[in-house]
């Protein structure tokens, strides 16, 4: 195993304690717009799929690369753009009155 | 060029963490969201930086395309359809990660070096959680927005033929690291995964989605993450790890949510087989208490207290409004109003909090299980809507039904019980109700909407 990949599983396994740590903490009243807020954040994919889609490799390589990217921004932007929508309607007492 | 491209991930990620952060309040969360969105537009930004990307033409069709598709469909969808949505969303998260292993893949196929093992286990890896993730939230998706069947499809040797997929995936995983160079076997890997997918979803019952889709979220960051394996890149890494934990979570606090564990509703097929014959029939000799929208709106009018129980019939009679309104009825008689939410009521995880705050229901109005529970003693009338297994009191006291240990909303316990229902079949297990039959509960029939409206005239006429 190169040294390389030690980093890279070092990075996961204690970005995996954050992500843990962060979330227990978001109540269950959030938990559809942490769903798809965190979904959106998986649309990270986004920028191996940008890499790809640009090397201009071989005709295949970049085709697939496209799709990528339009799925991935699908994920990005529908899911930043409906957690948006719904925490907008979280409202308090006074704030639903008005 | 590539530091000040690495620090701007560092820069997005610590957004991420941040937005996530700011997640644990409904007064910060839409800041939170935006910090993460703000996050997500630096990588995407410095990404166009890198000095791979020789050409940007086609990044930018399907950005567009990509962006167009998703700003639509998150305007347009329903409320009530959020779960399928996240479906959705992380399909195509997943499929995204599928494809960037396999434009990997076929270049570095073509230039005839030898993969190195980290990549190629990394490409393998990616590919499968990739394809896993994009079939089986289609499946999901399709499921809950009722394309598919909801109901559990089973037959004789699913769970071994899911192992055999899987292990023929991994296999073939493996030969291409001491034999690359067949690109037949390749295709056939990532037909394998996605294949896999589907056989993964197909088992689990509509009500158990709620673990389906939290688990699928937890796979569509694990590929993100397995992609940043594969290109080695630390922001994918990061912010894969953290939505991987982020499902994982979530699938915990379902699984005990329904006090079962996480491979029973995996292979369980639960709601497949019919609930304990034995015990319907002395229930339904109990006979059940009808009432007409008059009666139960005299109940609710001179009530004090009043606690709204919701299930997924709210969300499938689209009555979240209709409850506000009868809510506002009533408060403006001096009836104290709350609402208790269970964990799994609803399609995913709350679900029946965005569709009352889609209503204008103040979120501190909304309560959890364990806040709620010893507050029904104290209630004089509590509205059962369109809830059913979540309110079942055998999960307390029949060791033989099948949802027995789970924990449950005491509706029971409070003096008076209205159950808004549209007929008396049984919930989603073919579990039977006791609570129907308790003699402190009244039947209103009918579609929750027309009920509620039906309830809140009478309410206006006392």
């Amino acid at each position: 195993m190169s040294e390389g990949l030690v980093i890279l599983l070092v990075i996961f396994v204690l970005a995996m304690f954050v992500g843990f740590e962060v979330i227990t903490k978001v109540p269950s009243t959030l938990h559809t717009p942490l769903m798809s807020g965190s979904n959106a954040i998986s649309g990270i994919t986004i920028i191996g799929s940008m890499v790809v889609a640009g090397m201009g490799a071989t005709t295949l390589a970049t085709v697939f690369g496209v799709i990528a990217v339009a799925f991935a921004m699908i994920n990005v932007v529908g899911g930043y753009a409906v957690t948006d929508r719904m925490l907008q309607m979280f409202k308090r007492k006074t704030e639903a009155e008005r | 060029m590539a530091d000040f491209i690495e620090l701007a991930y560092l820069v997005a990620a610590v957004l991420f963490i941040v937005g996530l952060k700011r997640l644990a309040s409904p007064a910060t969360a839409r800041n939170g969201n935006f910090l993460s969105a703000v996050g997500m537009l630096i990588a995407i930004v410095a990404t166009l930086f890198d000095r791979q990307i020789v050409s940007f033409q086609w990044i930018v069709v399907g950005g567009m395309v990509g962006s167009a598709l998703g700003l639509w469909m998150a305007r347009a969808v329903k409320m009530t359809a959020m779960p399928q949505m996240v479906g959705i969303l992380n399909g195509f998260g997943g499929g995204a990660s599928q494809l960037v292993a396999a434009a990997v893949w076929h270049r570095l196929s073509q230039t005839g070096v030898l993969l190195p093992t980290d990549t190629a286990v990394s490409i393998y890896a990616s590919t499968l959680i990739g394809g896993v993730t994009f079939s089986g939230s289609m499946i999901a998706a399709g499921k809950l927005q009722e394309i598919i069947p909801g109901r559990p499809v089973l037959f004789r040797f699913q769970h071994l033929l899911n192992l055999i997929l899987l292990v023929a995936g991994a296999g073939m995983g493996a030969f291409l690291l001491i034999s690359p160079g067949h690109p037949g076997l390749f295709i056939a890997m990532n037909v394998m995964a996605l294949v896999l997918g589907v056989m993964l979803v197909i088992p689990i019952g509509g009500a158990d989605m709620p673990v389906v889709i939290c688990l699928l979220n937890s796979y569509s960051g694990l590929a993100a993450a397995m992609t940043g394996f594969v290109i080695a890149n630390h922001g994918l890494i990061i912010s894969g790890a953290l939505v991987g934990a982020s499902g994982i979570i979530l699938t915990q606090i379902m699984c005990r949510a329904m006090n079962r564990s996480f491979a029973n509703v995996l292979f369980g097929g639960f709601g497949a087989q019919v609930g304990v014959a034995g015990d319907h029939r002395g229930l339904a000799a109990r006979g059940i208490r009808e009432t007409t929208a008059e009666d139960a709106a005299l109940m609710l009018g001179y009530a004090r207290s009043l606690i709204v129980a919701p299930g997924y019939g709210l969300a499938v009679a689209q009555a979240q409004h209709q409850v506000r309104n009868l809510a506002d009825l009533l408060e403006k008689r001096g009836v104290t109003v709350k609402y208790a939410i269970h964990p799994v009521a609803g399609r995913m995880p709350g679900h029946m909090n965005v569709l009352l705050a889609e209503a204008n229901v103040p979120y501190t109005q909304l309560y959890d299980l364990d806040d709620i529970n010893p507050e029904f003693e104290r209630t004089d009338v509590v509205l059962v809507v369109g809830a059913n297994d979540v309110v079942n009191p055998a999960a307390r006291n029949s060791p033989n039904s099948p949802i027995y240990g789970m924990p449950i909303l005491d509706v029971d316990k409070a003096r008076n019980v209205i159950v808004l229902k549209r007929s008396m079949n049984p919930g989603f297990a073919g579990i039977e109700n006791e609570l129907f039959y308790n003699e402190k509960t009244f039947m209103l029939f009918g579609d929750a909407k027309k009920s509620l409206t039906a309830l809140a005239s009478e309410v206006k006429e006392l």
